[in-house]
């Protein structure tokens, strides 16, 4: 070791430490000192590197806040430019997709997997934008104001085709030729029957959907049934899909098929409205919402029984 | 080191004083080729084997697919979802590091670590271009002759083809090698594959090639931790002061008989070291226990005439008993104390844990949801129907016809999306297929309330089960609600 044992005067009082020939930094708690190891070269340039870095950064990118925004870089980067350039770029990557379901028969989807596949999954993001707010996050729809779309019972059909002219055209929107409609009459507001004959097409519509058993107020029911309600809902009252007259013989009542609410729809009956979707939707989204509308659970294949044509004209 | 410059022209930065270890051999110099051999080979080797799976997956013995997100090693294939698997593997590796750490010292940091094997490479690059130790000196503090551009550039070359190498053979490990290989001196590799050649180049070029012991001494926290891990039945690579000192030259001890030690001063230990340290100061930070130091003294020792083991590999407690007069434990008593047994014994139960749940795992696997919006919908017919979604995992590298049944639901029927509810019954079939995940949309509808085998209540519980129909009935079932309204 060589002879430093001195506080020079140079190293500003600093000792050397004998072990390591290393200067301390010239303090001392309780007598233990600490020494001032030196920094390895390598480690100074790298500083001195994120600060050339740091200088080119702050000049191409935003960097300064500034009273509203940051000054901007002199590449013009933002990330409010960033997320419009991945946008731009998920149309142009789903752009082949929609211009396939645009060009598709709509009744060839479910043969298509890849593609129905597609379309219901389009179909449910332009659901929780537009329908969900009556028909529900499921489709499920409201008791006693809006149908559940997951059923097997429907209004107006139930198949791809039906679907799509309803969503396009809506229900009962008075300034739209093509739109689906029909008017209950208000057997109990307007008087066509009597409070008592009301309560006897309750009872026997009660009987034909299996809730309560014949009795002589339904066999009065049946004749006035026939007389005031077979044109639109069918002799044995299986609904007609033309007009939207709901099937009265099975498990599902849109408002209730208990005694109160029968009575009050038969007196004055809803007559529900949906808007039309064309004037607001393209024919793409409107397609894949039927898509989607269709795999809830309740869709029906086309060609229905009752020889309806399938294009969905009623 | 222990020779300060005056006071006041230090800095607070220090330059890298050069390291020019001197060729040796002996022993842990073979074994160190040895090491290097093997953990190179199995480096730029291993994605280049080959193992059948079949036509549905990928036939590279080793591959990090992370497009796909499989893991695949020879026999066994990793899920993400199985990822515990790997985190058994880091923790055995731990915890082999405490167990090596504990019985041999740093024996990671001197012979395996990546540091120390690709700086030996590029310190033997070096020998090969410029010449032994004093040969390199002279270079390094000669005038930049024409000679010396030449070295210089054959030697930054040679570190670059190694670099690349390097970089190169990581990728290889992320895709198919042979493909990746093809693409990637065409061209048409992704841009990450290029990007991660660069870094790892870079990266391998500048510690390899010129930070070296630095990483160790500056960067790295390993040497710290193992500090702290080590006790005084670690073995440690020693120079036995109570032998060597007074150091004194043959000439001198034969001169004075008695008065000197073992130690030449021949300064051998320090010329040969990797990391340019003076092993005669005791342990310390930059010693890596590469012991290549006892090579070197004990081919001078051997030449001189005097027992070997000046410097040799020591525990703290053989220190102290041979100070004291006495003699070192065995070599199978010193690897073998609680710690070490302890480690092992940890270290040994994790990997026969991780064996048998490997062995016993199903590689079909089935995930219900039950669909919360709508909970129920009711069926014209008075059937209620419930929605779920399946997701049913086949990691097998090879399509496969499942079923999917339902037990516990009274008149329950069971459809997909792609089918309807005529002619749906308890059981469906499916094919599902390779090494995927298939999500199913099912729809089963039951009797509604009066008729449920519950009787009243809202909520019933059910089993989904699903098997393989081809030859291993292996499966798996989920316990799932089937919901029907109030009454």
């Amino acid at each position: 070791m060589a002879d430093t044992k001195d506080f020079p005067a140079s190293a500003g009082g600093k000792r050397i430490d004998d072990a390591t020939g290393t200067s301390t930094v010239g303090h001392e708690w309780d007598g233990i000192e600490e020494l001032d190891t030196p920094m390895p070269r390598w480690w100074l340039w790298t500083f001195y590197a994120t600060i050339v870095w740091a200088l080119g950064y702050v000049i191409l990118y935003p960097a300064w806040p500034m009273v509203d925004r940051a000054t901007e870089g002199v590449l013009g980067w933002s990330s409010r430019g960033e997320l419009q350039k991945e946008l731009a770029a998920d149309a142009r990557r789903r752009a082949p997709t929609l211009d396939a379901i645009a060009a598709a028969d709509i009744a060839e989807l479910p043969a298509r997997p890849e593609l129905m596949q597609a379309a219901v999954q389009g179909g449910a993001a332009a659901f929780r934008v537009h329908c969900v707010q009556c028909h529900g996050a499921g489709g499920a729809g409201v008791k006693k104001l809006y149908p559940s779309l997951t059923d097997d019972d429907w209004l107006w059909g139930g198949d791809l085709a039906t679907i799509q002219y309803t969503i396009t055209h809506g229900i009962r929107n008075p300034d739209h030729k093509e739109t689906r409609t029909s008017q209950m009459p208000a057997f109990g507001r307007d008087g066509i029957l009597e409070p008592a004959q009301i309560s006897d097409v309750v009872s026997f519509v009660r009987t034909i959907s299996g809730q309560e058993r014949p009795g002589a107020s339904s066999a009065r029911g049946a004749a006035l049934f026939a007389a005031n309600c077979a044109v639109c809902h069918g002799p044995a009252g299986q609904g007609g899909r033309a007009v939207g007259a709901p099937k009265l013989t099975d498990a599902i009542w849109l408002y209730g098929g208990d005694r109160d609410s029968l009575t009050a729809t038969i007196t004055q009956p809803r007559n529900g409205v949906m808007p039309r979707w064309n004037s607001r939707l393209d024919p793409v989204t409107i397609k894949m919402l039927a898509a989607y509308v269709y795999s809830l659970g309740g869709g029906e294949k086309l060609a229905p029984a009752d020889g309806k044509k399938v294009d969905g004209q009623p | 080191m222990g020779n300060p410059e005056p006071i006041s022209r230090a800095s607070l930065y220090e330059a890298r004083k050069g390291v020019y270890p001197k060729k040796v051999d002996g022993f842990f110099r073979r074994f160190k080729w040895a090491i290097m051999g093997i953990t190179l080979a199995i480096y730029y080797g291993t994605p280049w084997i080959r193992w059948d799976r079949g036509p549905y997956a990928p036939d590279q013995a080793v591959l990090i697919d992370l497009a796909n997100r499989r893991f695949y090693m020879f026999q066994i294939e990793i899920w993400p979802h199985e990822f515990y698997y790997v985190a058994g593997l880091l923790i055995m590796a731990g915890i082999g590091l405490f167990l090596v750490t504990s019985a041999v010292g740093r024996a990671w940091c001197g012979y395996a670590c990546p540091q120390t094997v690709w700086t030996d490479l590029f310190q033997h690059v070096d020998r090969l271009v410029d010449g032994d130790r004093n040969a390199q000196i002279r270079l390094a503090q000669g005038r930049w002759t024409l000679e010396k551009v030449a070295k210089r550039t054959a030697k930054y070359l040679i570190y670059l083809v190694i670099a690349f190498w390097t970089g190169g053979a990581w990728i290889m490990y992320f895709a198919d090698a042979p493909t990746l290989t093809h693409d990637f001196w065409t061209g048409q590799a992704a841009l990450v594959a290029y990007g991660t050649v660069a870094v790892l180049t870079a990266t391998t070029f500048i510690l390899g090639g010129f930070m070296r012991e630095q990483v160790c001494v500056y960067m790295c926290p390993w040497p710290r931790i193992q500090t702290a891990m080590m006790d005084e039945k670690s073995l440690l690579v020693t120079y036995k002061d109570w032998r060597g000192e007074p150091r004194g030259s043959v000439k001198r001890a034969m001169a004075h008989p008695g008065a000197f030690g073992d130690c030449i001063d021949c300064n051998q230990c320090v010329a040969v070291c990797p990391t340019g340290i003076d092993i005669r100061q005791g342990p310390q930070i930059g010693c890596i226990t590469c012991a290549l130091c006892i090579d070197a003294c004990d081919n001078v020792m051997e030449q001189i005439g005097r027992p070997r083991g000046l410097i040799d590999y020591c525990t703290l407690e053989d220190v102290a008993a041979e100070k004291a007069g006495g003699t070192a434990k065995p070599i199978r008593k010193t690897l073998m104390h609680p710690r070490t047994v302890i480690y092992f014994s940890i270290w040994s139960a994790i990997g026969l844990a991780m064996l048998f749940s490997l062995g016993q795992r199903t590689r079909l696997d089935l995930a219900v949801q039950h669909e919360r919006s709508p909970l129920y919908v009711q069926l014209s017919d008075g059937h209620i129907r419930n929605n779920y979604t399946l997701k049913l995992r086949n990691m097998e590298a090879r399509p496969r016809r499942v079923s999917v049944a339902v037990s516990g639901l009274k008149g329950a029927e069971l459809w997909t999306e792609a089918g309807t509810r005529e002619g749906a019954g308890q059981r469906l079939e499916m094919t599902l297929p390779a090494d995927s995940v298939t999500r199913v949309k099912l729809f089963i509808a039951a009797p509604g309330a009066g008729e449920s085998e519950s009787g009243s209540g809202a909520r019933q519980d059910f089993t989904i089960t699903t098997r393989g129909l081809d030859g291993d009935p292996r499966g798996d079932s989920e316990t799932i609600q089937f919901d029907r309204p109030e009454t």
